[in-house]
């Protein structure tokens, strides 16, 4: 089959661009790091509460890691435990959650944390927090009728 | 070959060499399709009306109803159902027009699917109604609904099966009629959309009838929760390709008669529907990149595979562009955009699909955003998603859907589209894309801002950033209101094609090939290599990750009625 000339033009750049695309998606995954939540831990979702480090949720200051705060959240139907998180500006956090009941989402809203929350999985996501603010933290899958009043206050302070 | 009742209007041709009109019978049955599909269209506009309504802040649905519940009325009756019987429908009637009449048998299992359909969309849809499946039209695990509801989905699914196969096999019966001819486009299409359809589906039918009914039905106490989601991905995302392939027959083989002109390319045209088929499955998990329990490789692969479409995508838009350009310049347009004026911009059968084609360029583009790895945390789950279907498939699928209903409809019951229905239909869709501009411009700036998706009107404790979201909600009710008063005038427009315009000859346009086009090399027929190919495809994407979901399941989720 042949291809008109101005036609092969036209998919010779949209292929290019395809390609320096996906290399840099790839580069700033494989390279750099950069992965979107993808934490394969499970755990017993009707144990949550007896399960560290769920059995004590809120900001965990850590040594000897690669980051200096733990975040632990447990979300159930239909709010977040702790309902409100205080960590300092400039930290590497990570973020520890898991649902007790359905899917639940957690959304640093105006960010890019977000990530599902689902029975039987940890899902965890590492960020530095360089910004002092008030971040309303919100539950972005449908849970139930109390689905929009699901939300948490994450407090950056200098 | 069947003998026809009228005069052919139409000059033969040897590619669609033959029937010029859906037979007698079939129009029945396409009819009945789209009978339920725009019950359905009403049904479900409501409850977008109420929706928008209720995100402003200033409206409260009356006291049985919920947000939730009328949310998931809105997602099930146009995402699963509207869309469904819409495109069976489409396909009947463009195989009988371009490969002729359907033998009674075929005709017969597009009965019995037509019915097993409506009779799973009565039963689902009754069960939402009683507030037993207020589970959105995605139904997450291990959110469970009434086992009516699951069911009713499961004899959705299965009679599309069997509603496809009597148009695919009168497509095999012209192949076999005609042996090493290619056969009549719109028809091919139609067949890869059902091929495409039957494997994506799988997926869900396996989640709905294996793992939900029996967990539903209290047969099994606990179910997978990332299986069943993984399942459902796998067919949601080819779903998205189920709608647009029918709008890309309309765009290929029909718009260029509508303008006078001739198909740009008939082996271009095959092989990006090829395209499509093989990478709109192997990449349901774009959806659930924030998920757990799928490793970050496992995500990238299907990323890649994600945005392969941009070739087909790109190869049905220039020859869109060529289509239009030629034609122009064929009515001797100059200049280099001259032949843009030479368009039929007053026949309403044109520019809704154009204003959908329109709608498409922003809206692929916001696809690659969402589909982008690392970028997809941005927007994931956010309103924005929501906008950006509003555009792709409520804009330039349902758009298209709609201009090919003027002519369709007609066709069908023997009657005329009038010169005063074409104004009509033009206001139509100048409603239609004055309400998309607020009310997905309106999403997708809310969603860039935080504001989750699926969710009622909130003020979320009064959060400083929740109160910069209510503005965009308010143009969301404005955009939505011209929606729905764009689905009445539709509607109007049908009843009026169906029972009361006056008796004539309705054209179903299907363009010819230009005559410089060149041949079609014959392996773009041979379905078995590309099933094989496909097939690898989705081994590729899904064997680790499944693999590794059951491998590593956690304890299964008992059931939750949480509304
Ligand atoms: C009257 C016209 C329409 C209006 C006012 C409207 C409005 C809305 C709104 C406000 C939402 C988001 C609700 C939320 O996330 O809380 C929504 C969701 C949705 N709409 Fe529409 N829409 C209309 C037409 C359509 C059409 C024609 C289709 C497809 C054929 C469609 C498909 C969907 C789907 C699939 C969802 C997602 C439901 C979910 O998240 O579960 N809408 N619509
Ligand atoms: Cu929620
Ligand atoms: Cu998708």
């Amino acid at each position: 089959m042949h291809l008109h000339k101005y036609e092969k033009y036209w998919l010779i750049f949209g292929g290019a661009s395809l390609i320096v695309f996906l290399l840099i998606t790839g580069i700033m995954a494989f390279h750099y790091g950069s992965h979107p939540p993808s934490s394969i831990k499970t755990i017993n979702y009707e144990k949550v509460d007896e399960i560290a480090p769920f059995n004590n949720p809120g900001v965990h200051r850590v040594s000897g890691k690669d980051w200096d705060y733990e975040v632990v959240l447990v979300a159930s139907a239909f709010y977040y435990n702790p309902a409100e998180l205080h960590v300092p500006k400039g930290s590497k956090v990570k973020f520890i959650i898991t649902s007790k009941d359905v899917i639940h989402g957690f959304e640093v809203a105006g960010t890019n944390v977000n990530m599902m929350a689902e029975p039987g999985y940890i899902s965890e996501y590492t960020t530095t927090v360089d910004k002092a603010g008030d971040y309303l933290i919100v539950c972005n899958e449908y849970c139930g009728v109390g689905h929009a009043q699901m939300h948490s206050m994450l407090k950056v302070v200098d | 070959m069947k003998k026809q009742k009228q005069k052919p209007t139409e000059s033969f041709s040897a590619k669609t060499a033959g029937v010029l009109k859906v037979d007698n019978k079939d129009a029945h049955l396409v009819l009945a399709h789209m009978y339920v599909a725009f019950i359905a269209l009403l049904l479900g506009a409501t409850a977008g009306l109420l929706q928008v309504l209720v995100r402003s802040g200033y409206f409260e649905l009356p006291a049985p109803l919920g947000y939730y519940q009328i949310l998931t009325i809105h997602g099930v009756l146009l995402a699963l159902v509207f869309t469904t019987f819409f495109i069976l429908g489409f396909q009947t009637a463009a195989v009988s027009r371009t490969s002729g009449a359907l033998s009674d048998t075929q005709r017969i299992l597009g009965w019995i699917g037509f019915w097993l359909m409506t009779i799973g969309t009565i039963m689902a849809t009754i069960m939402i109604l009683l507030n037993e499946a207020s589970v959105l039209y995605t139904f997450y695990a291990p959110l469970k609904a009434h086992w009516i509801f699951y069911l009713g989905l499961a004899l959705l699914i299965i009679g599309s099966w069997v509603d496809l196969m009597g148009h695919c096999l009168r497509w095999e019966q012209w192949r076999k009629e005609n042996p090493r001819k290619t056969t009549p486009l719109i028809s091919f299409m139609a067949v890869c959309n059902s091929l495409l359809w039957v494997v994506a589906t799988l997926g869900v039918a396996i989640e709905v009838v294996f793992l939900l009914l029996p967990w539903s039905f209290g047969l099994v106490e606990r179910v997978d929760v990332l299986l069943t989601r993984t399942l459902f991905w796998y067919f949601g995302h080819a779903l998205v390709y189920f709608w647009l392939l029918p709008a890309y027959m309309v765009w290929y083989c029909v718009i260029p008669k509508i303008i006078g002109g001739k198909i740009f390319s008939d082996g271009l045209a095959r092989l990006s529907f090829i395209m499509f088929i093989l990478f709109s499955i192997p990449v349901g998990i774009h959806h659930q990149l924030t998920d757990p329990g799928i490793d970050s490789p496992s995500k990238y692969i299907q990323v890649v595979l994600t945005m392969m479409v941009v070739i087909p995508s790109m190869i049905t838009a220039f020859s869109m562009f060529a289509t239009f350009e030629m034609r122009g310049r064929e009515l001797g347009a100059t200049g280099l955009f001259g032949w843009l004026k030479k368009l039929p911009w007053g026949d309403a059968r044109f520019l809704a699909p154009f204003v959908g084609m329109v709608a498409f360029v922003p809206g692929g583009a916001g696809g690659i955003i969402n589909a982008s790895f690392q970028m997809n945390q941005v927007v994931h789950n956010t309103i924005w998603v929501t906008g950006h279907f509003h555009l792709t498939l409520a804009t330039t699928a349902v758009l298209t859907f709609f201009g090919a209903s003027y002519w369709l409809i007609p066709h069908l019951t023997g009657r005329i589209f009038t010169p005063s229905l074409n104004r009509l239909g033009i206001i139509q869709t100048i409603c239609w894309a004055v309400g998309m501009l607020f009310l997905a411009i309106g999403m997708h700036f809310e969603g860039l801002l935080g504001a989750p998706r699926r969710s009622a009107f909130s003020n979320y404790g009064g959060a400083e950033i929740a109160e910069t979201w209510a503005s965009y909600q308010i143009a969301q009710a404005i955009g939505g209101t011209f929606l729905f008063i764009g689905i009445i005038i539709f509607l109007y427009i049908c009843v009026s094609l169906w029972w009361f315009t006056p008796k004539g000859e309705q054209e179903f346009p299907i363009a010819e090939l230009a005559p410089q086009a060149e041949k079609t090399p014959p392996i773009l027929e041979n379905f078995k290599v590309w099933i094989v190919i496909l097939a690898a495809l989705i081994l590729i994407a899904y064997t680790f990750p499944i693999y590794n979901i059951i491998e590593n399941s956690p304890i299964g989720s008992k059931g939750f009625k949480l509304w």
